[in-house]
Formats: structure tokens, sequence, C-alpha cells
């Protein structure tokens, strides 16, 4: 984990890939998290709604990326952490998390980073998952 | 830091933060982290307060407020989670409370009207602290739902 000395605006994690996003991925997902809508695991309740398959649950991809970020900074130093979602996601894509601190800062006795962060969607190259991050450096 | 924990007729429900839980949702996100799998008592996941899903009465609507929108048509806009310290541990009990913060409509560019519905939800411990706190957009579209709806 990197220190505070060692942080600056612009540091930033290696980025990951992850995928190719299997129909498993998405039913695991609804699993834990409790999010059923049939929308991302039911083909016919999809294919009805003009869908032509099944699509990823965004928080799965808010989460795969969460998890990208507190490994970097830390899972309990997280204090903040906000998506909007773009793109969505299907079976067979492949994403790659990345982000990087764009403020560094002390703030009610504590050391403090924000990060921006983006989920992207290596077919079309566009965002999936803008994301947001604050988080304490011990 | 705002304390209204449980507003008056809207007495929430309660969540057990356990560790199962936390390494099931850990790996159902892609994570290694041995801070989720490995710790006996370990810290959450930042998404993982959507899981209070499974704690909240039979009888009550969506913690994202989707309730009453036709699953068809509705787009997760946005979420977000902040948290007052470390986010909660396993071991930990939350009373969580939801309330519906804005409603509002937009004209989509090709999707007709757009319904927005922003829900705030507190989660609030043991101990009578708010630790966190997440704010859910989700928005009902007048068709199914696009990319650039």
């Amino acid at each position: 984990m990197p220190t505070w000395t060692e942080l600056h605006e612009g540091s930033a994690p290696q980025p990951r890939e992850y995928g190719p996003l299997t129909r498993t991925d998405l039913v695991r997902y609804q699993g834990a998290s409790g999010d059923f809508n049939p929308i991302h695991h039911d083909e016919e309740f999809a294919q009805g709604a003009g869908f032509p398959s099944v699509y990823s649950v965004g928080m799965l991809q808010a989460g795969i990326l969460a998890g990208f970020v507190t490994e970097w900074l830390g899972a309990a130093n997280i204090r903040r952490y906000a998506v909007q979602f773009r793109e969505q996601l299907w079976p067979g894509d492949v994403i790659v998390c990345s982000g990087h601190v764009v403020r560094k800062y002390a703030e009610g006795g504590e050391h403090k980073v924000d990060l921006e962060l983006l989920c992207t969607r290596v077919e079309t190259g566009g965002a999936a998952v803008k994301g947001e991050a604050t988080f304490v450096v011990p | 830091m705002p304390d209204e924990a449980a507003e008056p007729g809207h007495p929430g429900y309660e969540m057990a933060v356990e560790r199962g839980k936390i390494r099931e949702f850990a790996r159902a996100t892609m994570s290694h982290n041995p801070e989720y799998l490995e710790d006996p008592i370990p810290v959450s996941p930042p998404t993982f307060l959507q899981t209070s899903a499974f704690w909240a009465p039979h009888d009550a609507p969506p913690a994202n407020g989707s309730g009453g929108m036709d699953l068809a048509r509705v787009l997760h806009g946005g979420q977000e989670f902040v948290f007052f310290g470390p986010p909660p541990r396993a071991g930990t009990t939350l009373r969580v409370s939801a309330r519906l913060d804005k409603e509002y409509e937009k004209e989509g560019r090709r999707g007709g009207t757009m319904r927005f519905r922003e829900t705030v939800t507190s989660f609030v411990d043991e101990h009578g602290r708010l630790v966190a706190e997440s704010r859910a957009t989700v928005i009902e579209t007048g068709r199914a739902p696009t990319e650039d709806a």
C-alpha cells in the first residue's frame, strides 16, 4: 500500500483486466447481492423487453471497480465511493479498471486522497462505470 | 453529521454484517483481497451494503427505490456510499432505514419521459452511530432502456 509521501496527484494503481464476463458471473453477483431483476439472468424476459440478451448488473461492475481500488489503498480506509453507470455490459465483455489520484489534502486531522475511477468496456473503449472515491491515508 | 437514523413512522429494519456474506460478496465481485477473504473479522466491501435487500421485510419496497416501476424499463443511474469511519466489520448489527429524497422527470432524447428517483438509506450501528449512508438513483425510461437513454 502506498504511503502518504508516495502519493501525489496522478498516482495510479496498475490497471487491471477482468472477464470475459459470463452469465454465471451475473447470476453469482445477483445471488450474493439480493438483486434478482430477471433482466440480468432470464433471456426470454430480456429479449421480451427489447434487448439482444441479458446484460450485466451495474452494481457488479461497480463492485469490481470498488474492489480494484480498495486493494490499492486499503479496505478499511475508504470513506466515499460513488458511481455513475454509462454503457451496459454484456456476456463476453472484457473490462479494464483504472484510476488515479486527483486531490491530496488534510481534513479533520486526517490525510485524504480523492480519486477518479473508470471501468472501460474493451470492445468499444467506452466507459461502463465512472467512479469517484475518497480514502484516508494512515 | 446527520443523526436522523430512523424518521418517525419509519423504524427501519435490522441487518447483521456477517463474515460468510462478506466472503461471498467479495468473491462475486472478483476480489482476491485477503482483507475481505482472510481477516477473521473482515471489513465489508464498499458496495456490500446493497445486500441489505436480504434483510428488508418481505413487504418492503426495493431498497433502490424502484418500487412500482417496470423492471424492463428501469435503469440504475448511479449509486453513492459515504462512510463516516471504516466500513462496518463482520459482527456489526446495523439498523437500516430508507427515505425517498427526490423524485423528478426529464425528457429523454429518444426514450420519452424519464422518471428519476433518488433514495437515501442510512445505516446505524448498535451504539447509535451513523456508520454509512447510501444514495441510489434509479430511472424509469419511456421505453426499453438503451445505452444512451
